[in-house]
């Protein structure tokens, strides 16, 4: 016990160190709130203009017009961009971003955000487009039938059931999301997992800081999930 | 022939089973190494192989001794601790002697001199690292670090750990410090203009300026030290065989034949 009790105090007392992983922490935090944001807002625009794309490029064919082309060119890049990013591992994404297009940028936080972001928009658009194609046909049809257009059918009828079906799986994603930012020590940015490392590095001891790290990312996992819950839970209180 | 083939099956199974079992336990006459293979000269990667100055130091001290070093690529921060619990035998990486290391494991006698020098641009002003501090108080230390100063580190080294240290102490403050994985990437940050320095042992900061156009090491030491290998509390016995054959292969020159080989002569 008294080992225990020394362990601890030279791992996270002395020198202050706790502060290092409450600051690496915060980063985390900070890294994966604004990757969160970044990723839906792509994820979003992705997956809307695949499913437009795959939805009515009979119809758009058909009428002929400039429309159908445009709507191709852009299904074309979208596709290409999903195929890079989740072709490619998260740390030479950032990587790449941090050495290579944002050479220029001094501070390493938002070039991560970024990095994280851009990442996240290709898995958040797969699984929102899933959700969208996952819906009934029928259901476009009635909407359609009963004098909605194509935009109107999708905002009322489809995106809520969307969101519905989407929801652990994006549930997942944000835990992936929070937990892949761990590599984010790697251009030189301190988050929780290199503020373990690095008491690591100074006390030499391996225990202490990988369980505290783990612990650390364990309970802000859990209050995720916990909260994703409570938003299904309400979301399927209009249902019979 | 389904009998045929569950018994091939089952040999196969059984023959991975023991090829685990085997390669996990330590073999006999083999010590493990652990190293950084990212700070040449004195470990990097050649091809498959880590070879540098303590790869070679290690093989001739091993062999002093009769038995054969296996070397194994970690990170620099994970090497004192798998030392200290037995994952490895010694640890060899350009290691600093520190009192805050030897409370964790044994160091054997010092086998190189090193320094910690200063890398900047080479179109850099900058003459000395005292210009990075801005005030210093009655007795002629430091006291405050100039705004916008970035010291670029390899984490966990000797470079990170004495630049992290308050300015009192001639360190630049946790907060001016970034830490990078390895002394390239460091490097490669300070090129890009994200740091206004790079502070790193001589001998790999040489490799990177003489690789990278732009670059160029200020004259003078940011600090002395000396290279030792890093052995287990427990194991004493390793730590004097170390030690008696580091003496016969200074005595014999030998050391000096390897050091000459990948750093010439100025």
């Amino acid at each position: 016990m008294n080992k225990l009790k020394k362990e601890f105090v030279l791992n996270f007392i002395d020198g202050q160190r706790w502060k290092w992983l409450l600051d690496g922490l915060l980063a985390t935090l900070k890294i994966t709130a604004v990757a969160l944001v970044i990723g839906i807002a792509i994820g979003v625009i992705i997956a809307a203009v695949r499913s437009t794309f795959d939805k009515n490029k009979a119809s758009l064919k058909l009428k002929g017009g400039v429309g159908y082309y445009l709507l191709s060119v852009a299904d074309k890049i979208c596709k290409l961009y999903v195929t890079v990013i989740r072709g490619t591992p998260v740390v030479v994404q950032l990587l790449i971003c941090y050495f290579i297009i944002f050479a220029k940028m001094k501070d390493g936080l938002p070039v991560a955000m970024l990095a994280f972001g851009l990442n996240s928009g290709a898995y958040v658009a797969e699984i929102f487009r899933g959700g969208i194609m996952s819906i009934d046909e029928g259901q476009f049809e009635a909407g359609r039938s009963l004098g909605l257009n194509y935009v109107q059918t999708m905002q009322h009828i489809i995106i809520p059931q969307v969101f519905k079906t989407v929801l652990p799986t994006l549930c997942n994603e944000f835990i992936v999301l929070l937990k892949e930012t761990s590599v984010a020590g790697y251009v030189g940015i301190m988050d929780l997992a290199k503020a373990g490392d690095l008491i690591r590095g100074r006390t030499f001891s391996a225990f202490m800081p990988l369980i505290a790290v783990a612990l650390i990312y364990l309970v802000f996992v859990v209050i995720l999930t916990w909260l994703v819950g409570r938003l299904e839970r309400r979301l399927r209180n209009n249902e019979r | 022939m389904k009998k045929v083939i569950g018994i091939i099956l089952a040999l196969a199974m059984l023959m991975t089973a023991a090829l685990l079992v085997t390669s996990c336990g330590k073999e006999e006459g083999k010590l493990v190494m652990a190293t950084n293979a990212a700070f040449p000269p004195y470990e990097f990667k050649d091809g498959d192989k880590i070879v540098g100055i303590d790869a070679e130091t290690a093989e001739a001290t091993e062999g002093e001794a009769g038995v054969e070093p296996e070397i194994d690529d970690t990170e620099f921060g994970s090497i004192i601790g798998g030392v200290q619990t037995g994952k490895y035998d010694i640890g060899m990486a350009g290691m600093t002697v520190t009192d805050e290391r030897k409370e964790s494991v044994n160091f054997s006698n010092t086998y190189a001199k090193a320094k910690q020098v200063v890398i900047v641009p080479a179109d850099s002003e900058i003459e000395s690292f005292e210009e990075f501090y801005t005030e210093f108080d009655a007795d002629g230390n430091p006291a405050a670090v100039a705004d916008g100063v970035k010291i670029g580190v390899q984490q966990d080294t000797t470079g990170d750990i004495y630049s992290s240290d308050d300015p009192a102490k001639w360190g630049f403050g946790e907060d001016n410090v970034i830490r990078y994985k390895t002394g390239a990437d460091a490097v490669q940050a300070l090129l890009a203009g994200k740091v206004t320095c790079v502070i790193i042992d001589n001998e790999p900061a040489k490799s990177f300026v003489a690789a990278n156009e732009g670059l160029k090491i200020l004259d003078g030491a940011y600090a002395d030290e000396d290279y030792a290998i890093a052995v287990g509390k427990d194991n004493e016995e390793l730590l004097k065989n170390i030690n008696d054959a580091l003496a016969k292969l200074t005595e014999s020159g030998k050391l000096d034949e390897i050091v000459a080989k990948y750093i010439p002569a100025e």
